[in-house]
């Protein structure tokens, strides 16, 4: 019988991303979540390489307010993989006084992670940091590039962008520079999880409808937890059936009613939706440019 | 599922943007958050319309100039296909993000201001478009509506981009001219009552009719190696392929191939990707390969059919488009990156630059400023194998890269 690879567009580039990233720099290092990006990308890595294991660590930038099943996936996941897992907690940076942890009803860490992060970097002497931002996901990341330079602060310097033609990537910094990579800029959220349907690729129980205590605020669903998320008195508690469509800091991603329970009824969902993924993130409706803002301090 | 890359070009105020979130619009693309964000935002700037432009211009510079900086890519999907436009700049100071945007799709469109006709800027975008070969070009002449949709006007743009395709290099290019409202939405997605002298397709339909072809097109096979994969683990002690992505067209187990530069020939024994292995890998699947007898590969290597060897030489001339606020200078060297290989190359003469106004070539020049295109005679310091950038575009074009300061500085395509 005559197999023939069909090509997947998509998959392609990514892989074709990671490759060239491993081999122009030193020291990369895969940005890990716990979250359907950045699992689609350990998926992708393992491609790129196979059957030699993934030539990089996964680090997670650690808020301390994510949730149980995410970490407890991470750690399954690494294990079975056999990777390399580097943690760095937010909760130390607070506790040494360097970042003052935000206060009052809408108060999350997400924030605190970009100087964590910068820590870390530093810390490792990373050069390239491989991430799962997506350009459909909000307006300032549709103007991100593949390979995205920072400068020693994490700045992103958005008006004067090196121009990437093709698919040559230019991967050539300066000492003290790095660099962003991202390999599935081009995915939609339909894209990302059309894959991990036909790839069967196992993601955390909370992108799954399930039954979890809420309170409403501004319209969107909360997790009551009351030891990461700020619940007012009269906020009241009940049980509902609910998903989550981004997976973030629990303080600063709301819940989605729904009931896709299993991965087909996720895709035709999102299909169907009319609401766009990070609608139901908190932190960018700080303001229009919440994102550009935190991109040029550092954020991912 | 298929996608189909976009690129967008036109002058600054010409409703690139407009028209991008038109589309969006109209096809239903806009989720509600987003919808009444724009309409929140057209409201506190007093306008009686929706700002479109608020969907894509992402940076706080472009909201605050009205005018796009950097490509954004904008995502949406049709029941036929997915779709990818680039939304590039308008402005001169931002040609080089608009051959970014270019250089990756499959279609072009220019929009034209229906009151200015084809000006400068137009002839530009038109040439580059030309130069990257990009097969399917679609002139938008918008701003119909303030020009009260007069046939003749838009005749006449016609016929100017006609006499400018007229005298272009490559002429496999598909022009088509729609008139359009941008702002109203006259033959974007839904056809116009107001242009009953226009029969052919709305801008969408079009789209959805162009044929899907990869970027790269059909060509001879080209492998840039990538990386060596020589896993660590005990199971795969003598294991060791080549990974990297195909362009120009498919390998089969089986074929005969010549490594470059050594000019080491043998067979391809195996085709694999994640554990399973193939007869056929189609042209753009990242794949990897083993080979039959025990050559040496590294990163940089070209796998090519032993049949179809490219060019060679330590010397080549090139059409290069500058993307640096530093001039190119005669003399000066920059790393040349060709795929996955980089040699160093010197400026050995700027044998013309293009005079955009008159679609003249001028005669030799010292150096060329941000944004200039000309041709170029280049020395290299290690033998190149190369393509020319009309019969294989993967091997026919190149980067230049500034040394001093790392920048992507040109891109060149070569003669």
């Amino acid at each position: 019988m005559n197999r023939i690879l069909e090509n997947n567009p998509l998959e392609n580039e990514a892989i074709h991303i990671i490759r060239e990233t491993v081999a122009q720099f030193e020291k990369p290092v895969l940005l890990f979540s716990g979250g359907k990006d950045s699992i689609t990308l350990v998926r992708l890595a393992q491609k790129a390489f196979y059957p030699a294991t993934i030539p990089f660590p996964l680090m997670h930038i650690d808020t301390g307010h994510n949730f149980p099943e995410t970490i407890e996936f991470r750690d399954r996941l690494v294990k079975e993989l056999g990777l390399e897992l580097i943690v760095r907690n937010v909760q130390d940076n607070i506790d040494s006084g360097r970042v003052m942890e935000e206060t009052g009803k809408y108060a999350s860490r997400n924030i605190l992670q970009t100087e964590t992060l910068l820590d870390a970097i530093e810390e490792f002497g990373f050069d390239a940091c491989i991430g799962g931002a997506r350009r459909d996901e909000e307006k300032a990341r549709a103007k991100e590039r593949v390979f995205s330079v920072r400068d020693d602060f994490g700045q992103w310097d958005e008006k004067n962008q090196r121009p990437e033609v093709f698919d040559m990537l230019n991967g050539n910094i300066d000492h003290g520079q790095n660099v962003r990579v991202f390999p599935i800029s081009n995915w939609t959220e339909l894209d990302v999880w059309s894959y991990i349907e036909k790839e069967d690729i196992e993601i955390p129980s909370i992108y799954f409808a399930h039954k979890r205590p809420v309170f409403e605020r501004d319209g969107l669903i909360w997790s009551a937890f009351d030891d990461y998320v700020y619940r007012e008195d009269d906020e009241q508690v009940y049980e509902k059936i609910v998903r989550f469509r981004t997976v973030g800091d629990m303080s600063c991603t709301a819940a989605v009613e729904s009931n896709a329970f299993t991965i087909s009824d996720v895709v035709r969902e999102i299909r169907s939706s009319r609401i766009s993924e990070r609608g139901a993130r908190i932190d960018d409706k700080r303001s229009e440019a919440a994102m550009e803002k935190r991109k040029q301090q550092g954020y991912f | 599922m298929e996608v189909l890359k976009i690129a967008t070009a036109g002058s600054v105020d010409d409703g690139k943007s407009t028209l991008i979130g038109r589309i969006l619009y109209d096809t239903k693309s806009l989720t509600d958050d987003k919808l009444e964000a724009i309409e929140k935002k057209s409201q506190s700037r007093g306008y009686d319309y929706l700002d479109f432009s608020l969907a894509t211009d992402g940076l706080v510079a472009e909201r605050e100039q009205g005018i796009t900086i950097d490509v954004a890519h904008i995502y949406f999907s049709t029941e036929n296909r997915s779709y990818i436009i680039a939304d590039t700049p308008g402005h001169v100071e931002y040609t080089r993000n608009m051959v970014t945007g270019a250089s990756t799709s499959q279609a072009s469109v220019i929009l034209v201001d229906a009151r200015n006709g084809v000006i400068e800027q137009t002839k530009r975008h038109f040439f580059i478009n030309n130069l990257l070969r990009v097969k399917d070009i679609i002139v938008a002449v918008n701003k119909m509506d303030l020009v009260d949709f007069d046939e003749s006007k838009f005749d006449r743009i016609r016929s100017d981009v006609e006499k400018l395709a007229a005298q272009a290099n490559y002429k496999n290019q598909s022009i088509t001219f729609i008139p359009v409202s941008a702002l109203k939405g006259d033959n974007v997605v839904y056809r116009s009552e107001n242009t009953p002298w226009y029969t052919g397709k709305t801008l969408m339909e079009h789209f959805e009719s162009i044929e899907n072809q990869d970027v790269y097109e059909t060509a001879d096979a080209r492998f840039p190696v990538q990386a060596v994969i020589r896993p660590k683990q005990a199971d795969y002690h003598d294991y060791r392929a080549y990974a990297g992505k195909l362009y120009g067209n498919d390998l089969s187990v089986g074929d005969e191939v010549t490594i470059l530069p050594s000019m080491t020939s043998t067979k391809i024994k195996e085709i694999q990707f994640f554990g399973s292995t193939y007869d056929t890998a189609k042209r753009g699947s990242s794949i990897s390969l083993s080979l039959e007898d025990d050559v040496n590969v590294s990163r940089g290597d070209t796998i090519v059919r032993s049949e179809s060897i490219p060019r060679s030489g330590k010397e080549l001339n090139a059409t290069i488009c500058w993307m640096d606020r530093n001039p190119m200078r005669l003399a000066s060297r920059y790393e040349l990156q060709h795929g996955t290989n980089k040699i160093m190359a010197k400026i050995k003469a700027i044998n013309s630059v293009l005079e955009v106004q008159s679609n003249q070539q001028s005669h030799s020049v010292d150096n060329l400023v941000l944004n200039d295109i000309g041709t170029v005679s280049m020395q290299l310091n290690k033998t190149l194998f190369f393509d020319s950038y009309e019969k294989n575009k993967s091997t026919g074009c190149f980067i230049l890269i500034d040394k001093q300061t790392n920048t992507t500085a040109g891109v060149g395509f070569i003669e």
